[in-house]
């Protein structure tokens, strides 16, 4: 279980996270959603320790660190061993084939052997349909491909949480269509995933928890439909400017 | 001509591959280890004891590139017999002449190719180390596994640059008593009063060890850049 409390972080004079608290549910998908420069990317990274936020509190599973204080390395190190991160570029390894860059974590951070680790490879890139591109180099891939090759070597980690950074949003619909399938198939095996999108129509059908975030703060925190319910005007106005509903008026 | 060509080429290319090749090839491979450490020691982010080792290796670029080879050479081989220090070195340090080159020529071209490999760690995207942070992996994985591997591919030809210039300046190393392939035409000029041709001469072999080179650059970049593409399968 995964869960923040009070966490801060300012970029200059720019509070990017006020105050956050919330909890992050096990076997189930927490969306985050809200306006560009909001800080939900800086929440996700956060949770990395890909940014250091300046105080807080983060709980995980048993561990329970001060942010206010330094964090040794070693503490970073091994909740990053059980959370993995999806970027919006891929950041693929390019100078590894796509099978390497899924085998990569397994041998060189959870120390298996190489057959097992190839066996497991070769069997997530057939999950995410592209168990023919794996000699291939990620040059060759379209986006749509590196971002499927990316969750492969994410889910190649067997992580606790998946933390999934705008993971469509570099792509046009029918490659985002391709990445979406396969996060919506991770997500009924019921693998911990929060993902920062702006795709709501995506968030409505993934979405066992949606987290609205404005200014560094939460605005909303709650279930779907009690999102897509909501009578409260500044994310209705969200909504509808998301799903372009103006347009028709 | 043709005759002094025949007669002298023997010669040249025994002291080309007894001194000027074997100088230039150990310096270089030394240099790089040097321009590595170098390198990643200013690149650390660690403070306290690191503080001042970085300040000692700026130090070392900043001296060895700001000064001219030839005097470096005067000064390690002519110079360092006067260092004399009670009861380290009570005679000074004295050097063979080859060691004194090889540990002129590896100590300067390690400063110049610090500044390469600095630079093509440099220029790898940060997303590539958050990749490689988010999977688990400690800062000398990510930098073994992942940064270092993409970052010999961009270095590679400033990196041959260096190792041409240095097959050249070996040629300083004449003045510090040592018969390479130079000092081998200066000899032969000075006996049969043909300079144009023995400098020429030794001007074309020279050219033809920096034209392998050359061709094993390419050779390298291509072996390197296998990964890199332009167009979509």
């Amino acid at each position: 279980m995964l869960k923040i409390e009070n966490l801060t972080k300012t970029f200059g004079n720019h509070q990017a996270l006020d105050h956050i608290s919330t909890t992050f549910p096990e076997n189930k998908t927490t969306v985050i959603v809200g306006p560009s420069g909001s800080g939900k990317s800086t929440l996700l990274r956060s949770l990395n320790f890909l940014e250091k936020p300046e105080s807080g509190h983060y709980h995980f599973d048993d561990l329970d660190i001060d942010l206010s204080k330094p964090v040794s390395s070693s503490t970073i190190l091994n909740i990053r061993r059980q959370t993995e991160m999806v970027f919006q570029g891929y950041n693929l390894f390019p100078h590894l084939s796509v099978i390497k860059n899924v085998m990569e974590g397994p041998i060189y951070v959870l120390h298996k052997d190489r057959a097992t680790a190839k066996k497991e490879a070769a069997e997530l890139l057939a999950k995410v349909g592209l168990a023919e591109k794996a000699d291939v180099y990620p040059a060759q891939l379209s986006g749509g491909q590196a971002q499927r090759v990316a969750i492969a070597r994410s889910l190649a980690m067997h992580p606790e949480y998946i933390f999934l950074d705008e993971p469509t949003s570099a792509l046009d619909p029918e490659l985002e269509l391709e990445v979406l399938k396969v996060l919506l198939q991770i997500a009924k095996e019921k693998q911990s995933m929060i993902i920062v999108t702006h795709n709501l129509a995506f968030a409505k059908q993934v979405a066992d928890k949606i987290i609205f975030v404005e200014d560094g703060k939460i605005l909303f925190d709650g279930s779907e439909p009690d999102f897509f319910g909501t009578d409260n005007q500044r994310i209705l106005d969200f909504i509808s400017a998301m799903t372009f509903s103006d347009l028709e008026e | 001509m043709w005759h002094i060509i025949q007669s002298s080429t023997p010669q040249l290319l025994a002291a080309g591959f007894k001194y000027t090749i074997p100088i230039a090839i150990i310096s270089f491979i030394i240099g790089l280890v040097i321009a590595l450490i170098t390198a990643l020691v200013r690149l650390s982010s660690k403070k306290g004891f690191f503080y001042i080792l970085k300040a000692i290796f700026r130090f070392y670029v900043w001296l060895f590139r700001s000064t001219p080879l030839l005097v470096q050479l005067f000064i390690v081989y002519f110079g360092l017999p006067y260092l004399k220090i009670q009861g380290i070195f009570p005679n000074g340090i004295q050097l063979n002449p080859v060691i004194a080159g090889i540990i002129t020529f590896s100590l300067n071209t390690g400063a110049y190719c610090s500044e390469t490999i600095r630079a093509s760690i440099l220029s790898i995207p940060e997303g590539q180390w958050e990749a490689a942070y988010s999977i688990g992996m400690t800062k000398t994985v990510v930098l073994r596994r992942i940064i270092l591997p993409q970052a010999i591919r961009i270095s590679l030809p400033p990196l041959a640059n260096s190792f041409i210039s240095l097959v050249k300046d070996t040629s300083l190393a004449a003045s510090i008593t040592i018969v390479e392939m130079f000092e081998v035409s200066q000899q032969i000029a000075a006996q049969n009063y043909q300079p144009l041709v023995m400098y020429s001469l030794v001007a074309v072999y020279y050219a033809i060890f920096c034209t392998v080179l050359t061709w094993l650059q390419g050779y390298l970049e291509k072996v390197t850049s296998r990964y890199v593409t332009t167009s979509a399968e």
